[in-house]
């Protein structure tokens, strides 16, 4: 079994349910995200659309945060999750340096590394993810895909033309085990958007200064 | 004017949620300025014992280990000091994962300094009791070893630096380097400041290997600087914040005549008169400019927004 995840962007109506749904399940502290939505504006006034974008850790086959921990803490679970053990982080932050998607934060509570692990808690019970039981237009797409007949293998099958199926960072060589569908260079490019203050919905688009306890 | 109004060159980020920014900052320029000096007076010491050990021996004999011994336990101490869990740091050695440079690091840094204890405590004991000590035939196997053992410690964070994937700027051949051209900078530097009363000869040795480091690290810099945008994306935007009206641009510039223009040119000079009083000064200005130098390297690929 090999466990992935797909977001079809061209369903994705930015509502953010998965992003609470993710915050409450996994009682993720303020200031910290396993699962975020981001808005991208495209486009000239009156030509405009916005652009949302799921971004979780990618459980990739060849993680580079599982090769840099010093001390397994990081791990594969045999269904392919990466999965990160708390209580054997020593908190270096190497993996927050590794993960070229920045899906790994620093837990201001418990001073150790954290991240998406898929629900892994939920799955052993044969429960989805939470963000896919919240999101409300089934754009979230959680199975097996070692599995011909699971509903994301067929989904990875059928979308293959058009757009197509996507990965953040091919170039990486991390294998990501995250896919994306209708989604384009704005969705899964970070240097594709730009950061300005003053264009931000809600909240300043600020970086946090401070991590952690030191 | 029509290429403005294409979508593709309009994209602008209009919710998302805090990012983090630097999460190794200072103290990691700590370890790794501060491992330059320990593993360099090392290579600079071995050199200096193997050609000129009749004139300056028995100081670089005592010196040499234990300067590496502080500045090595400076880089260990804040080593630990930046974990977040600095407690836990015992999982290194009983849960060892070593496709890690972390842990492979850690092993060889521990196993470097406890062999510099060794030859720091037995110089020490003969410059206090002003006779042999018992263990002084192992001095000179000891500092053997210490020279072989001192390139991968040197160089074990440019692989760290390799494995953070993230970071496109660290290509580790250029940081392995790089760390070692560190190490000699400040080895060199080290013993200019400290031998105050050394021949010429020695000092003028000194400066050629302050000079050529100073030189091929600068060059390896100002390669990445101009040339380092053609090739990725990412380092394009990263080496925008030392370039002009970038936020490190100032910053980027006074490491690179403190640590490596300036220490050329008075080396030049220095030679050229054959006169070594322009050296102590060379020597102090590639020390201070070295921390600068690896702080705004090692802040700056860390501004960039990954996701």
């Amino acid at each position: 079994m090999k466990l992935g995840f797909l977001v079809d962007l061209d369903l994705c109506m930015g509502c953010k349910g998965c992003e609470v749904a993710c915050k409450v399940e996994n009682k993720v502290p303020l200031h910290s995200w396993r699962l975020r939505v981001k808005y991208v504006d495209v486009g000239v006034y009156p030509e405009t659309k916005r652009t949302y974008t799921p971004l979780r850790c990618n459980h990739c086959e060849d993680a580079p945060c599982e090769r840099i921990c010093p001390v397994s803490a990081l791990h594969y679970l045999e269904n392919g999750i990466v999965n990160i053990d708390r209580e054997r982080c020593i908190g270096c932050a190497g993996c927050m340096m590794a993960c070229p998607y920045g899906a790994i934060y620093m837990d201001p509570e418990t001073n150790t590394a954290d991240k998406c692990t898929y629900c892994a808690h939920r799955i052993a019970s044969e429960m989805m993810p939470a963000c896919v039981v919240a999101c409300p237009v089934e754009a979230n797409i959680f199975g097996d895909l070692d599995d011909p007949t699971s509903h994301i293998s067929r989904y990875i099958m059928e979308h293959q033309k058009g757009s197509g199926v996507r990965v953040r960072k091919p170039e990486k060589n991390t294998h990501p085990k995250h896919f994306y569908v209708g989604g384009g260079d704005v969705h899964l490019n970070p240097l594709a958007s730009k950061r300005e203050e003053g264009y931000n919905l809600f909240n300043n688009i600020t970086h946090l200064d401070h991590i952690g306890g030191h | 004017m029509v290429e403005h109004t294409v979508a593709a060159t309009n994209a602008i980020v209009t919710l998302d949620v805090p990012i983090p920014q630097v999460i190794w900052g200072w103290m990691i320029t700590l370890n790794m300025w501060a491992k330059s000096i320990g593993t360099g007076v090392i290579f600079v010491g071995a050199y200096l014992l193997a050609r000129y050990n009749d004139r300056v021996g028995d100081q670089v004999k005592l010196w040499m280990p234990i300067i590496s011994f502080i500045f090595l336990n400076i880089f260990l101490l804040f080593t630990l000091l930046d974990l977040h869990q600095p407690l836990r740091m015992w999982h290194i050695f009983f849960y060892p994962h070593f496709t890690s440079a972390i842990t492979v690091g850690a092993w060889m840094a521990t196993v470097f300094t406890g062999i510099i204890f060794i030859m720091a405590v037995i110089a020490v004991k003969k410059y206090l009791l002003k006779k042999e000590c018992k263990l002084e035939s192992l001095y000179n196997p000891l500092l053997k070893i210490a020279v072989v053992l001192a390139v991968p410690v040197t160089m074990y964070t440019a692989t760290i630096m390799g494995e953070a994937t993230a970071r496109e700027l660290w290509q580790t051949p250029t940081e392995l380097v790089q760390m070692i051209l560190a190490a000699l900078l400040t080895g060199s530097a080290v013993f200019l400041i400290i031998g105050g009363k050394w021949s010429y000869e020695v000092k003028r040795d000194l400066a050629i290997i302050l000079g050529v480091s100073a030189f091929l690290s600068f060059t390896i810099y100002m390669g990445e600087y101009y040339f380092g945008h053609m090739k990725s994306e990412e380092v394009a935007a990263i080496l925008q914040y030392v370039k002009e009206n970038g936020v490190y641009h100032v910053m980027f510039w006074a490491g690179q005549w403190i640590a490596f223009i300036i220490p050329m040119i008075l080396v030049y000079f220095s030679l050229k008169s054959r006169s070594a009083s322009l050296l102590y000064l060379a020597g102090v200005l590639a020390i201070v400019g070295l921390y600068i130098t690896k702080h705004v390297w090692l802040i700056i690929p860390q501004l960039l927004p990954l996701s």
